[in-house]
């Protein structure tokens, strides 16, 4: 078994870092950005993976209003969840203490970590003021 | 190599049957396949069954022997295949082959799917584990949710809005009136579909398809073993193509186009030997009415951005010029998951053997497409049916 590091950290480990305002995202020798755990690239396939960091903010590219929730987010429904672009990769999360309606594509959000009424922690968007 | 001909095709009814076991539910549909082919189960070579929820929804996992069983065959080498709402897609796809190279001469493939003893919470949940679990269902994306997501970024790059998407399931729900097979045997206006309560912003109740419970089954022989054996099976599957990408949706350079889609197409159209143009009519993956929109693009029929209004115009209604989804599709017919692939496969075998209600609307036809999508189109299949020459 090879050493951990932080190409293939858990996902727990990866939001723990975001949670410490020290998110990172993965690059390999092509440039293609990822997501941990990888011990190849999504992509290319190469193997060569290093940390980089993950931009502060990322920007909204598109998002929903889920109605119909799966049981452990009955407590929190309607919410948006969105999907947002941090430089070369992309993230995706609920947003957090926003109106549904006042949702747009390009808002600029930041990445916080919080836990659902099952326990799982969960990457969440804050909306940043304009 | 030859293709593979359907020597029978049976269905269950797609509906609310929550009383019924998976493992009844495919019996009800590879027997009534069986007697179509006038073949007996012990007859069969090799057992292809597609699944999804079985853990979910029956406690139950090592699927395929059950199956078997339940058809009177234990001891036939059989095989469950989970792909999402792909899995008897890419069953079929992996029988077609095996048919194909004369390894097989009859297998029996098909699927089943039981969700409405769930509940809609919990059949919610069900749908959603074919979702990325650690970035996409953590983050609250349902499978409505997923779709909604992928409209959302349509419109943004093609424009349009939701009401357009409504002509997509007043068409479907037109096409499944005659169907008996199908959960909703009605008619719906654009009127209601866009008053209709909202799944998933921008998707409501009626851009969604039903949770139903449902099997389908396809006996495929031979071409050797169907002139041995004098079988009457005039249609062939003549291509067959299954491709992937990535499960989450944010890994995906654009979200308002498919290309697993074009993937596994290209490599039916190649292997059937035609070209997009040849393509009489299609049943295709509308699990939401934009899931259409995407496929018919993907598959070539429609330019990227030009397949939003194609329902609207009637060039995808029964008197278009390349009908779309004539069983009802998912949207209306239903979707119980493991079973559509093949019961897309059943559905275009009668349409082009003239014993659908529908068959009228395609009376000269000689070349239907089966398109079936796994989660948001993460697995894709593709299938070229032909009448044979």
């Amino acid at each position: 078994m090879t050493a951990p590091t932080s190409a293939n950290a858990s996902h727990d480990e990866w939001l723990d870092a975001i949670a410490a305002d020290e998110g990172y995202y993965l690059e390999c020798s092509n440039g293609h950005g990822s997501l941990p755990p990888r011990r190849a690239c999504p992509v290319c396939g190469a193997r060569d993976i290093e940390q980089q960091p993950l931009p502060a903010t990322g920007t909204i590219v598109t998002y929903t209003t889920v109605h119909v929730p799966t049981p452990e987010f009955d407590g929190e429904t309607p919410y948006v969840t969105a999907i947002a672009e941090f430089g070369p990769v992309r993230l995706t999360g609920l947003l957090r203490g926003t109106d549904p309606d006042a949702v747009a594509r390009g808002q600029a959000v930041l990445p916080t970590v919080d836990a659902g009424d099952d326990g799982r922690r969960r990457l969440r968007f804050e909306v940043v003021a304009e | 190599m030859s293709p593979p001909r359907v020597a029978g095709a049976g269905l269950t009814h797609f509906g609310v049957h929550p009383e019924q076991t998976g493992r009844d539910l495919f019996a009800e549909a590879a027997l009534t396949a069986l007697d179509d082919a006038g073949l007996k189960a012990t007859e069969i070579d090799e057992l292809y069954y597609g699944n999804f929820m079985g853990e979910l929804a029956e406690h139950q996992g090592h699927q395929g022997p059950l199956v078997a069983e339940a058809i009177g065959v234990p001891e036939r080498p059989v095989t469950r295949y989970e792909s999402a709402c792909a899995s008897s897609g890419v069953a079929l796809h992996d029988a077609v082959r095996a048919v194909r190279t004369g390894e097989v001469d009859i297998a029996l493939v098909g699927g089943a799917e039981r969700m409405n003893n769930l509940g809609t919470a919990g059949a919610t949940e069900g749908l959603a584990i074919a979702a990325d679990d650690l970035f996409e269902v953590r983050a609250g994306v349902t499978f409505p949710g997923a779709y909604a997501l992928m409209a959302r970024a349509y419109f943004a790059e093609f424009g349009g809005d939701r009401s357009e998407l409504a002509h997509v399931a007043v068409k479907n729900h037109a096409n499944a009136l005659p169907n008996e097979y199908a959960q909703f045997q009605r008619e719906i206006t654009v009127k209601e579909a866009l008053e209709a309560p909202m799944i998933a912003e921008p998707l409501g109740l009626y851009d969604a398809c039903p949770i139903t419970d449902g099997a389908s089954a396809l006996v495929l022989v031979s071409e050797a073993y169907a002139a041995d054996n004098d079988i009457d099976a005039p249609v062939v599957v003549s291509g067959a193509g299954q491709a992937g990408d990535t499960l989450a949706l944010q890994d995906r350079r654009d979200l308002f186009y498919t290309p697993a889609t074009s993937r596994a197409a290209e490599a039916a159209y190649a292997e059937a030997g035609i070209d997009v143009e040849a393509i009489d009519f299609a049943e295709v993956h509308d699990c939401f009415t934009i899931a259409e929109v995407l496929a018919i693009e993907a598959l070539g029929l429609y330019d990227p951005g030009a397949g939003l209004t194609a329902a609207r115009d009637g060039g995808t209604t029964r008197d278009g010029s390349t009908p779309i989804n004539l069983s009802g599709g998912l949207k209306a017919k239903g979707h119980p998951v493991g079973a559509t692939g093949t019961s897309q496969a059943v559905e275009v075998t009668r349409l082009l053997r003239g014993d659908h209600p529908n068959s009228d609307a395609v009376a000269d036809a000689t070349t239907g497409v089966t398109h079936n999508a796994g989660g948001t189109v993460a697995s894709a299949t593709v299938h070229v049916l032909e009448v044979a020459e």
